[in-house]
């Protein structure tokens, strides 16, 4: 047990570090990295425009800012933003709590949506209802996100309720045809007709089916939730990390995207690879 | 079959019909600006109204339908199938591979895509036409869109992988592809299916905001992901309820795709 | 034109904007100057009063209004900032919201009245010109404090253009003060008098100082001591900014009450114009400064009394072709570009009157050129917007050889004439502009293709790869004076856009502007450098190296809850009086 924790420990170190890496690269090669408006301001003379170009000549060798960046993370400095002019550290420390109140919240409200139509769907066993349940997370599916988070400002409503209808329609997608999957197996049909309570069916043949994909699928709707918080969080005005990534994206500010990349893969990671523990940890111990 | 499915399929029919008689139906296209009537209320002339510019709404929807109902079920097929195969093979055949997959898997999910469209978009030259834009753009997409059900299916296809049937199957000679082809991969079909059907409202979406990169449907040409992206602006949704048909549309058109797709045992039994 | 605001993302971003070199100043100067024998000349505000007598009796009434009002305490006003502040030290202000929070909380020696746009003193009680435009002295007012209690004097004056005039500061505002190599010394003649002398002579140098707010030499605080009306009190990064008013304020109304009448103002950071709509609806907000043409007409449906259309402001989108030499395009295709008459065509073939009527809803007007009709001095009035004219266009590109085949226009190697617009995604007014000139100039058998990038990528592309064919982005010309464009106008300048640093001019007509340019920039007789920039909007006007399309009005909002609001055309339109806005009882009981 503690040999597997230590090697997904070290999987995730080694994943975080690659990603961070090629984050940086992305936002290296892609085009407008080397351009500040600034320099557009015909007031600036030559010589001010070239100090603001030089600026950023640390950032043009990838490697060499990355071996930078490597070793003040080691000391405890994540750098400087371009964007807010702030130590990277200090901006996280400050946003993180938002996020993982509005994302954890709303990740929970999602789950609760989605759990209580795809069971519900599946014991009433009414076409109507399945009909109702895809409809609605078929709706929610189809309106953009910005609409949305729109939506929860013109009604003043929170912004993880905003996220939660977000993550819902997927979740509730997969659960739906997991558990429609499971409920058609030979045996389950068999405890049926043998006259179990539905409960009972539920708890003892049903869930251990389906318990690796959905704790799988909760590993995933941790990255789904961060992924909603960027344009929810932008457009609600949280100022949480999905705010922040948006900005240093605008911004192309590469020391903050490195670091918000890092956090978000280390949170997918951790996520998923408790997923994966868990779900070994469920099995039944073959041979 | 039942009535609900068959109640699908002629939609989705009647839909595809009337996406292809475009011309006959909204003979003005989509392009042709009528400058005098720019957000009009709908009228005989214009069945939807207009938009900002004046085009005909009713037929701006209709091409679009023809574009977004082809390509981003096929965008969803490339991204399916390649969850399939990369999860689907990882779980089956477990240990290493399972674990490379997973790591590749959750390092692709978390990092920033949005500067490989800005790359891509770079790489193309400006004057390439609003059709194998939107081709392209479709195409990449399809490539991103794989990871997140890959994850769980590799976590499904690993517990296949003890489960009885395959043991027996094994026990019976049965290996290699054909065991995966034959008794994994149908077995993984919810999952599969689940994210068929995701994946195309979610494409659809993502290629109106592609749009911001210069990629994705070049104007003037019509997509459902930029008739939906005027709702952005549209605050209140009482004063002009008509904007709200390109979403109804596409929810009817999802709703009728996820019955006829599914095989859903409890509703055909 | 202040060029990063010429390439400024955000289209009717009027808040985008540096200095305000004010032309009425220039020609009341030289008025004075004649009459005088003195070498210097004196400028105070009691002389030549600026200030007509009515608007001085309107701020009286205001002003009496408000006094009743801060009998109760002031409340707090709330508006949105588009962007992230990016800095808060007043040298270095580059960026818009910076730009709004150093008006509200800095103390300038000079203010340029936004409203008359005529300059005015604040802190220097007066001050007078050299002749030879190289020496300002300004006499200071006495008694006043920074907000920590420092007092005020000619030693923070000092210290202030010592700092900003350092060549590793790098700062706009001080770069524009940066006429020629030398030093910038200063003199001090007293506690309360100081002599700048700069190495070379400056265009407009007293309006210059509006820019620059006094840092104080001695205060443990920094920037944190300011003398405006207001001072930053909290500052959560990305979120929000609480400014709260400066208790050693010196300025007082006419009843004796020290300003500014508010307690404080909070500044949301809030990109998205819905969402700042929706909150201004909702009474969340007081202001919007800078409004777009749909939700003004949709606001002005339901209650007119909200919206203010300030008139045309000194904004205009343009659209440009890459003349580059060494740019990545085919050969035909930059023959065409560097064609007049094939530019004079598209022009004419564009029908600006639509593009404002169905873009701006109406609120933007047909622009003519570089200046916009509301710059009432510079604005060369013998202009007027190109007619809408296809024929006329056709008949033009004829004489250079293209021809119509079949409803696609060829030039005269049978090259299909097609181009690309590339314009930056977050406008959409610039797409929309783009999408009707698209079809515009489909009418002459030109094919267009629109291409939306994202800002980063259109400024590579059109600053440093030059890998593009035709681009719409916008003037935030709210420099008045011409002096600040230089760095346009001139062949040599990195942002000359359609072809950048040449080593020498490579036409006819860029030659002359360079020169024209360069005369205006030496006269000091305004009348002269107005003859100069009136030949340079007509060549701009016949060789059409920038192909100008409207001018959008000045748009804002202000909530009733808001009392004495006056939006102008100039940055910061809504609160260019901030010290004198009040919220009325109702809105500070719910506070």
């Amino acid at each position: 047990m503690l040999w597997r924790i230590a090697r997904h420990l070290a999987a995730i170190a080694g994943i975080v570090l690659l990603g961070g890496l090629l984050s940086a690269t992305l936002v290296r090669l892609a085009p407008g990295f080397d351009t500040d408006e600034r320099a557009f301001d015909p007031s600036l003379n030559a010589e001010s425009v070239h100090a603001l170009r030089e600026a950023r000549a640390g950032e043009h060798n990838i490697l060499r800012f990355y071996a930078a960046y490597l070793r003040g993370a080691l000391h405890g400095d994540l750098g400087t933003s371009h964007a807010l002019g702030q130590p990277v550290q200090n901006l996280l420390r400050e946003r993180w709590p938002v996020t993982l109140r509005v994302a954890g919240i709303g990740l929970l409200l999602g789950w609760l949506l989605a759990a209580a139509l795809a069971f519900s769907a599946c014991l009433w066993r009414r076409t109507a209802y399945d009909l109702f349940g895809t409809t609605l997370s078929g709706a929610f599916l189809c309106i953009p996100a910005a609409v949305l988070a729109l939506l929860s400002v013109i009604l003043n409503a929170p912004g993880y309720l905003a996220i939660a209808l977000i993550v819902f329609p997927k979740i509730y997608r997969y659960a739906r045809n997991l558990l429609g999957k499971a409920y058609a197996l030979p045996h389950i049909t068999a405890a049926r007709a043998k006259g179990l309570g539905e409960i009972r069916i539920l708890l003892w043949h049903v869930l251990p089916v389906v318990a690796p994909q959905t704790i799988a699928l909760a590993g995933i709707t941790v990255s789904i939730a961060l992924g909603a918080s960027i344009p929810i969080e932008s457009l609600c005005g949280l100022p949480g990390i999905g705010q922040l990534a948006w900005q240093a994206a605008l911004a192309r500010d590469l020391p903050l995207l490195v670091n918000v990349t890092v956090l978000v893969t280390l949170v997918t990671l951790l996520a998923n690879s408790g997923a994966d523990v868990m779900i070994h940890m469920l099995r039944p111990r073959e041979a | 079959m039942n009535a609900a499915r068959k109640l699908a399929c002629v939609v989705l029919l009647a839909v595809c019909a009337v996406s292809l008689a475009a011309d006959w139906l909204a003979p003005s296209g989509y392009a042709k600006q009528f400058r005098e009537v720019p957000s009009s209320p709908p009228s005989r002339q214009h069945l939807l109204g207009t938009d900002e510019i004046g085009r005909d709404r009713f037929a701006r929807v209709l091409y679009g339908t023809r574009i977004s109902l082809v390509l981003a079920p096929a965008a969803a097929l490339v991204s399916t199938l390649l969850a399939a195969l990369v999860g689907g093979l990882a779980g089956y055949l477990g240990g290493i591979w399972l674990r490379i997959a997973t790591s590749f898997t959750d390092l692709f999910l978390s990092l920033p895509w949005l500067f490989l469209l800005i790359a891509v978009r770079a790489l193309l030259p400006l004057n390439v036409s609003p059709l194998s834009s939107v081709l392209i753009t479709f195409f990449i997409l399809g490539l991103l869109g794989w990871a997140a059900s890959a994850r769980v299916l590799s976590a499904s296809a690993d517990s296949l992988r003890n489960s009885d049937f395959v043991l027996q199957a094994q026990a019976s000679g049965l290996h290699g592809p054909r065991l995966f082809f034959v008794h994994v991969l149908p077995n993984l079909k919810p999952i599969l299916y689940a994210q068929f059907w995701i994946s195309i409202p979610v494409f659809i979406l993502s290629e109106a905001n592609l749009g911001i990169l210069g990629l994705g449907v070049a104007e003037p040409l019509p997509s459902w992901g930029s008739l939906l992206r005027e709702l952005e602006g549209l605050v209140s949704f009482r004063e002009e309820p008509w904007r709200l048909v390109p979403l109804v549309l596409l929810i009817v058109v999802l709703t009728s795709f996820q019955l006829v797709l599914s095989n859903n045992e409890e509703v055909t039994a | 034109m202040n060029g990063r605001r010429a390439f400024s993302e955000l289209v009717p971003a009027k808040d985008s904007y540096t200095r305000v070199i004010l032309s009425g100043a220039a020609t009341s100067r030289s008025e004075v100057a004649a009459e005088s024998k003195d070498p210097y000349f004196t400028r105070n505000a009691s002389k030549d009063s600026p200030v007509p007598r009515g608007f001085l009796l309107l701020l009286l009434c205001l002003a009496l209004l408000a006094a009743a009002a801060y009998a109760q305490g002031g409340g707090e006003l709330r508006f949105c900032l588009r962007n992230e502040p990016k800095t808060f030290d007043p040298l270095l202000v580059d960026d818009d919201s910076s730009l709004s929070i150093r008006y509200l909380t800095g103390g300038v020696l000079v203010r340029a009245n936004r409203k008359t746009q005529q300059l005015e003193p604040e802190l220097a009680e007066s001050w007078r010109l050299s002749k030879d435009g190289k020496q300002i002295t300004f006499k200071l007012r006495h008694g006043v404090l920074f907000s920590d209690g420092t007092p005020f004097s000619a030693d923070d004056v000092a210290y202030t253009m010592q700092r900003l005039m350092d060549p590793n500061l790098h700062s706009s505002t001080g770069d524009a003060f940066r006429s020629g190599t030398g030093a910038v010394t200063t003199l001090k003649l007293g506690p309360d008098q100081i002599t700048v002398i700069f190495p070379a002579p400056i265009v407009e140098l007293d309006a210059l100082f509006d820019q620059v707010a006094i840092m104080s030499a001695h205060s443990p605080k920094k920037e944190g001591a300011v003398l405006g009306p207001f001072l930053v009190a909290e500052y959560k990064a990305g979120s929000s900014v609480l400014l709260k008013r400066n208790p050693n304020y010196w300025k007082k109304d006419a009843h004796g009450h020290r300003l500014p009448y508010l307690d404080s103002i909070h500044l949301d950071i809030q990109p998205n114009r819905d969402v700042e709509m929706l909150r201004f609806k909702r009474g969340e907000l007081d202001l919007i400064n800078v409004l777009d043409s749909d939700y003004f007409d949709k606001l002005a449906s339901t209650s007119p009394q909200l919206v203010h259309d300030a008139g045309a402001s000194l904004d205009a989108d343009f659209l440009w072709f890459n003349q580059v030499a060494s740019a990545p395009i085919p050969p035909y295709k930059r023959a065409w570009f560097r064609s007049t008459n094939f530019r004079r065509a598209v022009s004419e073939a564009i029908n600006r009157a639509d593009l404002s009527r169905i873009v701006y809803n109406g609120h933007a007007q047909p622009a003519v050129g570089p200046v916009s009709p509301a710059n009432k001095f510079w604005f060369n009035s013998r202009l007027h917007p190109e007619a809408h004219n296809p024929d006329a266009a056709l008949k033009r590109l004829q004489a250079d050889g293209f021809h119509l085949q079949d409803g696609t226009l060829k030039d005269k190697d049978g090259n299909a004439v097609e181009f690309s617009i590339v314009t930056n995604a977050s406008s959409k007014p610039r797409e929309r502009m783009a999408v009707l000139m698209q079809e515009d100039l489909g009418k002459i058998g030109i094919k267009v293709n629109v291409v939306t990038l994202d800002f980063p990528s259109l400024l590579e592309r059109i600053s440093q790869k030059f890998n593009y064919e035709a681009a719409i982005l916008g003037f935030r010309n709210v420099d008045l004076d011409p002096s600040g464009q230089m760095n346009i106008w001139l062949s040599s300048a990195e942002n000359h856009a359609w072809n950048p640093q040449q080593k020498s001019p490579e036409t006819a007509w860029e030659a002359e502007i360079d020169k024209l340019m360069r005369a205006q920039a030496s006269a000091s007789d305004p009348k002269k450098r107005k003859q100069s920039f009136d030949r340079v909007q007509e060549i701009v006007y016949e060789q059409a190296p920038f192909i100008y399309l409207v001018n959008q009005d000045a748009l804002s909002a202000v909530s009733t809850s808001v009392e004495g609001a006056n939006p102008v055309i100039l940055h910061p339109q809504t609160f260019w009086n901030a010290e004198r806005l009040t919220l009325n009882a109702n809105t500070r009981a719910s506070r």
